[in-house]
């Protein structure tokens, strides 16, 4: 029987602007930045739902959605392009009572009931566009309704030391949780939240409605509708997951989210044939590694030319490494060319950009004398180093040198 | 895009199988893997999308199957379109059509799909010349010429083994086809056949349909040759990069001349792209020890050993301490560790255990067959 209805629908929040990408989020909203030498951000969450079975997805944006918009087109990169279901992009608009940007995550949700509605499913899952990992969100929805809860959270156990960084839950023996603390100083768990979120709908609906007639509420899922739930005793549970999983919300984790592919002690497995990551590909030639290429413990991609020496790196489509040319330890995003006796150590290049010959950008820890002083260099998108510039660490350059 | 003409793409997928039997047993000479990501129609059906083409029939002979997969729907061309888009062509399709003995009989015999499509002009081409050209030049200068055929040729200088499955043209001082040779005992400079040509659709429709009444089938023989001086067939040259594949010596040349920066240059610019069928796969990845030089490599490869003037495609394997020279691995080989390799060629999915050594050598490579495990 044809029906339009979905057990469940999933909604990925993707309008936030990711600040703390500083130059690379200033052209696009956080979860369409090149990560993993062919892919962006919002593959991995696209991806898990099309392997986890899920074929319908609402893509919240809001904050510089034009190559997000773009990178999404119909969806059929990952199969999104459906006849009933698939992915759509859901910005904010204009109804008979005026127009509202989206106030947080949960109005951003509120805003899109109608959305959810059309295919009336028992469940929501909530995702967001900041996290590299490979999750099963079946399994998860299983856990769900095994325990038969009205809110599902995953959460992931930390050292104690990194707790006070995350929202931490905190669980009774059966894992229903029983409090939780954004931030704490003083951990009293080390489950944080990963951002993902199961809920029965028609419950988390009756909260949307609730928090958007409050005027007193942030319109928020960790502030207002998570801990409105808890207070009216509703069923929340956690549901532990303990494979790969990064945060890449700061130029730091995004580089060490990258340097982490190539590290064979690291569980995120790229090429594993049960679990694809789609993306969408370029369309160019196969990279060349040319005669005087020194190349080792790095991933380089389609319509690449590498005559340089490259060591630990990441290197996204269409990249040239002239001969002559030192990136190690680096990412470099699509499109740009690094010139022949160019420096690249410990860094950062966005996409499209020069970096002339001489010019030097990063430099490793051991040569910074005061390790405060150290961090990753970074180039924004679209810039120009010029000859013998130098880019120092921690250093993000947002417009040409 | 020509003026405004609306101009139908035909590609003979099967032509020429014969002349690499080792990589044709199981596919069409369309379908046979060139240059670690493609296969060899992506070159005429990129050609003519970006020549503003946008309805391309391919008329398939046998061994189809790895075709059919290939270009599934054609979206990867652009071509899974309402109106035009791509077509498949396989015999027997229509009342008229059954396995054909030549380009005039393959024609008949898809006729009631040549005869619905509203273009003007018709591009022909087969899948064994590698090239990036606008087709819609070739048009203009059909038009501006006033000709009845239009050919595509090159001047080059061939061997007498390659003139063994050539079409060899005399061109007079107008740039007229005054001489035809089919397969001659040649050798040395001369003005080589791409296979490549462009007619009006009344003209085409003309000589098929006449050809089929006198039983006919070769357009080579029966137009090109028998013809020459009755039509006027001018000729087009080509002077970019091309290979042509007439054995696996020149499949094996072709490859390597991709390693050529010029070569790549030329045969994708930037603004002219080649598509081919999406494989998602990861990127390469360079482990420790590797050690790589004048190579192509497509995605999703994992490289642990030396690699030295080869073609890779996707997802090829080389394991630690392996060392692979002069080599092309098609798609998913597999090296195992500490193999000696050099002058060969694997088909699809071939596996050579740890510690082996083959060796093939420069004008007789060594040829692995599709699934080969050694």
């Amino acid at each position: 029987m044809y029906t339009t209805q979905k057990e469940c629908v999933a909604m990925l929040l993707a309008g936030g602007q990711g600040s703390r990408l500083y130059a690379l989020t200033q052209n696009m909203a956080k979860p369409a930045v090149p990560y993993g030498g062919k892919y962006r951000i919002i593959d991995f969450p696209l991806s898990n739902c099309v392997n986890s079975g899920i074929d319908t997805v609402g893509v919240l944006t809001q904050y510089q959605p034009l190559v997000l918009h773009d990178y999404i087109g119909n969806g059929q990169p990952w199969d999104l392009d459906k006849l009933n279901g698939g992915v759509h992009c859901l910005p904010p608009y204009q109804t008979a009572l005026g127009a509202e940007w989206y106030k947080g995550t949960a109005n951003a949700i509120y805003q899109n009931i109608a959305f959810i509605d059309r295919y009336d499913p028992e469940y929501v899952v909530m995702l967001s566009g900041d996290h590299i990992y490979k999750m099963d969100y079946n399994k998860m929805l299983d856990f769900h309704k095994e325990k038969k809860a009205d809110a599902t959270i995953a959460v992931l156990d930390v050292p104690l030391e990194e707790a006070s960084r995350f929202g931490i839950m905190i669980t009774n023996d059966d894992g229903d949780i029983i409090d939780f603390e954004e931030k704490p100083k003083n951990p009293r768990s080390t489950l944080a939240s990963m951002g993902i979120y199961i809920f029965t709908w028609s419950k988390l609906k009756k909260y949307l409605i609730e928090n958007e007639n409050n005027p007193d509420e942030d319109k928020d899922f960790g502030k207002a509708i998570i801990p409105n739930m808890m207070k009216a005793g509703e069923k929340l549970v956690a549901y532990a997951f303990d494979d790969y999983w990064k945060d890449v919300g700061t130029l730091d984790s995004l580089w060490e989210a990258n340097m982490d592919l190539l590290n064979p002690n690291i569980p995120i497995d790229l090429y594993d044939p049960e679990w694809k990551m789609y993306s969408r590909n370029p369309i160019m030639p196969p990279q060349y590694i040319g005669s005087d290429a020194v190349i080792e413990n790095s991933m380089v991609t389609d319509g690449c030319v590498i005559n340089g020496h490259v060591d630990f790196s990441v290197i996204y489509e269409g990249v040239t490494i002239e001969s002559g040319a030192t990136v190690t330890d680096s990412i470099i995003m699509p499109g740009s060319v690094i010139k022949s006796g160019a420096i690249v150590e410990y860094a950062i290049v966005g996409e499209n950009c020069t970096v002339c010959p001489g010019a030097q950008i990063g430099a490793r820890p051991e040569t910074v004398e005061n390790r405060d002083d150290w961090g990753i260099a970074v180039v924004g998108h679209n810039i120009t180093i010029s000859e013998n510039a130098k880019v120092l660490p921690k250093q993000i350059i947002s417009e040409n040198m | 895009m020509s003026s405004n003409k609306k101009i139908l793409g035909l590609i003979f997928s099967n032509m020429h199988d014969h002349t690499i039997t080792d990589l044709t047993k199981e596919r069409t000479m369309g379908s046979v893997l060139f240059g670690g990501r493609y296969r060899l129609i992506d070159f005429p059906l990129s050609n003519m999308v970006n020549s503003g083409i946008d309805e391309v029939g391919v008329i398939t002979k046998s061994n189809y199957q790895s075709l059919l997969d290939h270009l599934g729907s054609g979206r990867e061309w652009d071509l899974a379109r309402k109106n035009g888009g791509l077509h498949l062509l396989p015999p027997f399709s229509h009342v008229q059509s059954g396995m054909y003995r030549g380009r005039l009989e393959a024609l008949y015999g898809v006729w009631d799909f040549i005869k619905s499509s509203a273009a003007d002009y018709v591009v022909l081409s087969d899948c064994d010349v590698v090239l990036n050209m606008d087709f819609s030049k070739v048009v203009d200068a059909h038009i501006e010429t006033g000709a009845d055929i239009t050919t595509v040729y090159v001047k080059d200088v061939i061997s007498s083994e390659q003139a063994q499955n050539a079409t060899v043209f005399g061109i007079n001082d107008e740039g007229r086809v005054v001489d035809v040779l089919l397969n001659p005992h040649i050798s040395g400079a001369c003005n080589l056949s791409l296979n490549i040509f462009v007619l009006s659709k009344e003209f085409l429709k003309n000589i098929v349909l006449e050809a089929a009444s006198k039983s006919l089938f070769s357009f080579e023989q029966a137009i090109l040759q028998g013809r020459t001086h009755e039509y006027k067939i001018m000729a087009y040259r080509h002077d970019g990069y091309y290979s042509k594949i007439t054995s696996m010596e020149t499949f094996y040349k072709a490859n390597m001349s991709l390693l050529n920066s010029e070569n790549r240059t030329k045969l994708f610019p930037e603004n002219k792209p080649i598509y081919t069928k999406v494989r998602d796969n990861p990127p390469t990845k360079f482990g420790i020890g590797a050690c790589v030089k004048n190579s192509l490599i497509g995605d999703g490869c994992i490289i642990e050993g030396t690699v030295e003037n080869c073609v890779l495609f996707r997802g090829v394997k080389i394991g630690k301490g392996a060392v692979v020279k002069n080599a092309i691995l098609m798609q998913d080989t597999v090296i195992g560790a500490k193999c000696d390799i050099n002058y060969i060629i694997t088909d699809k999915n071939v596996k050579i255990s740890d510690m082996r050594m083959l060796t093939g050598s420069q004008n007789y490579p060594l040829f692995l067959g599709k699934g080969a495990v050694i």
